[in-house]
């Protein structure tokens, strides 16, 4: 039909050109913003191929942040994945007052992470902060969190697990209220038992929803630094600085335009990376419906 | 799955007893602040059972900051934001669900680039472009970058891709339009999935940070979370009984609306989150 040809066109053009123009177009420009180099003092500006990728490699402020983001991914999504499971396993059991559990777990993920930090950085304060306190009183000496580069990472891992959480554990009660009654009530039949059900018939039919939680938690752990932004700056010391918070800093307070280019780029191959590995894990191995 | 009281139930007391603490534990640093905010500034870090109760923080965070302000630049930066893409992921949507056209599944790969790669980890190309269109510290640029929405496109399609063709015959045969068919059909039968896109929507743009940090630079645009952060990392002096207050007040619109609507901001997240 004739009008189908155009008419479906003219639907969709609106919101295709904002999706281009602010997110196909910028990751162009960024990949090609990052072989160019601007005219300063020494250099003369223009093309410089992988310039800018080599002078990254070779800064130490990038290697850390590079390294920090891995470890943080590495550390918070499983982190967080687990508690969510047991979080979820909990709330779906008949413990009483599991309503305020749940509101408690969940609760920290309505929250602006803005608002997150700014609880965090009050819970962290040294001397009057309650973290602070608690180890005093169990004997540890005083400890600055967030100031000692040894402490601030995990102390920045531990708000995003807190943050993250609960988010992820409704997935998984969803997915634990969706297995059939009728399969616990044959596995008890047959004599097995509840570590057994657990092993063979829960976790495996979590695999999907575990996937997908998997993939939103690496990519907030990758695109989400608004609380580094608010309680370190990165610091100290690069000690708590991400990829993302990298390209901030680096666009932003030094207009390094074509560094932060290609830091995005780094980014962006990371990302790329784990959609290629998404997209050939549900092809394989999970089931989908 | 595990019966309440009765044997089985005491039996299980130890793990029930983890559980709560667990939970406790996790509400601590939410429990602190609400504490920090409803007491006056002497019993910021005190516990008393009896200390005094008091509004007074939240009176003061409100008045030492524009946040009445703050709070009215969210708000209409929500909705345009929210606006706009349900309407622009509502045509395009039924356009890739129901429509042929040339090109038509090229440009649907294309755009859901945009599932993985959002517009807010490309700051510095997204803020040359917006400053080019002369928008920069104005509310519609910490929108505009979201206005096209691969993930509203994406789920309204698959929904309406579930709606009989039968309906949408029928409309057809009475004589309706392209559009009509769209606002008479589709867009009625597809209200969860539209209650679950913009509750999803609403609590991302609600608590957005980045972006408008980077593209906003006065009072008048600033919305609620870059306000928040400049008001609870000030250079010195942090009197952290105003700080919370003003966190759980910036916060407060959401976890009320939250609290009201749990059934139907989890079933969103739900519905959103299956991709």
């Amino acid at each position: 039909m004739e009008e189908r040809r155009l008419g479906g066109w003219l639907f969709v053009l609106p919101a295709a050109l904002f999706i281009f123009a602010f997110t196909n177009l910028p990751l162009l420009a960024t990949a090609v913003t990052s072989l160019y180099a601007a005219p300063i003092a020494g250099h003369g500006g223009g093309f410089v191929g992988l310039r800018n990728y080599l002078d990254l490699l070779a800064d130490p402020g990038f290697r850390q942040s590079l390294v920090n983001n891995l470890l943080y991914a590495a550390v918070t999504v499983p982190a967080a994945m687990v508690l969510a499971l047991a979080m979820a396993l909990g709330v779906n059991a008949a413990i009483p007052g599991r309503a305020f559990l749940r509101l408690s777990f969940f609760l920290p993920t309505m929250l602006p992470m803005i608002a997150v930090g700014a609880i965090w950085l009050f819970f962290y304060t040294p001397q009057y902060g309650l973290v602070d306190r608690l180890t005093r009183l169990i004997g540890m000496g005083q400890i600055n969190w967030l100031g000692d580069p040894s402490t601030a990472l995990p102390a920045m891992m531990a708000v995003a697990i807190w943050k993250e959480a609960g988010f992820f554990m409704i997935f998984y009660l969803a997915a634990l209220q969706n297995i059939s009654p009728q399969l616990r009530e044959a596995a008890s039949l047959e004599g097995a038992s509840r570590q057994y059900f657990f092993r063979r018939v829960t976790l495996p039919l979590l695999g999907p929803t575990t996937l997908f939680v998997a993939v939103t938690a690496t990519i907030s752990a990758f695109c989400v630094v608004d609380h580094v932004v608010e309680m370190t700056q990165g610091g100290p010391d690069n000690a708590t600085s991400l990829l993302l918070y990298y390209v901030y800093d680096t666009g932003f307070r030094y207009w390094n335009v074509n560094s932060a280019a290609a830091a995005t780029i780094v980014l962006v191959l990371i990302l790329a990376a784990l959609a290629a590995t998404l997209f050939g894990l549900v092809g394989r191995r999970v089931h989908y419906r | 799955m595990m019966r309440p009281g009765g044997e089985q139930g005491w039996r299980r007391l130890p793990g029930a007893v983890l559980f709560w603490l667990f939970g406790l534990v996790w509400a601590l640093p939410l429990l602190y602040a609400i504490w920090s905010a409803v007491h006056p500034p002497l019993y910021s870090t005190v516990f008393a059972l009896f200390a005094p109760l008091t509004w007074h923080n939240f009176a003061q965070a409100w008045n030492s900051a524009p946040f009445a302000r703050y709070f009215l630049n969210t708000i209409f930066l929500v909705s345009f934001t929210v606006a706009g893409q349900v309407v622009l992921a509502t045509l395009a949507a039924f356009a890739f669900a129901r429509l042929s056209f040339p090109g038509r599944d090229l440009l649907f790969a294309l755009l859901l680039v945009q599932l993985m790669i959002s517009p807010a980890i490309l700051l510095v190309w997204n803020y040359r472009e917006i400053s080019w269109l002369g928008l920069a510290n104005t509310i519609p640029a910490m929108g505009i970058p979201y206005l096209g929405s691969a993930f509203g496109i994406f789920l309204l399609r698959q929904n309406f891709r579930t709606i009989p063709s039968e309906l949408d015959d029928a409309a057809r045969l009475e004589g309706c339009s392209l559009l009509g068919r769209l606002w008479k059909v589709y867009v009625p039968l597809s209200r969860s999935t539209y209650i679950a896109f913009a509750l999803a929507s609403i609590s991302y743009h609600w608590n957005d940070f980045l972006w408008p940090l980077v593209i906003s630079d006065s009072v008048s645009t600033r919305p609620l979370t870059v306000g928040l952060e400049i008001f609870a990392t000030p250079d010195q002096g942090v009197q952290w009984s105003l700080v919370t207050a003003a966190t759980l007040m910036s916060s407060a619109p959401l976890l009320i609306a939250f609290l009201l609507f749990q059934r139907q901001f989890v079933q969103s997240f739900l519905r959103a989150g299956i991709r």
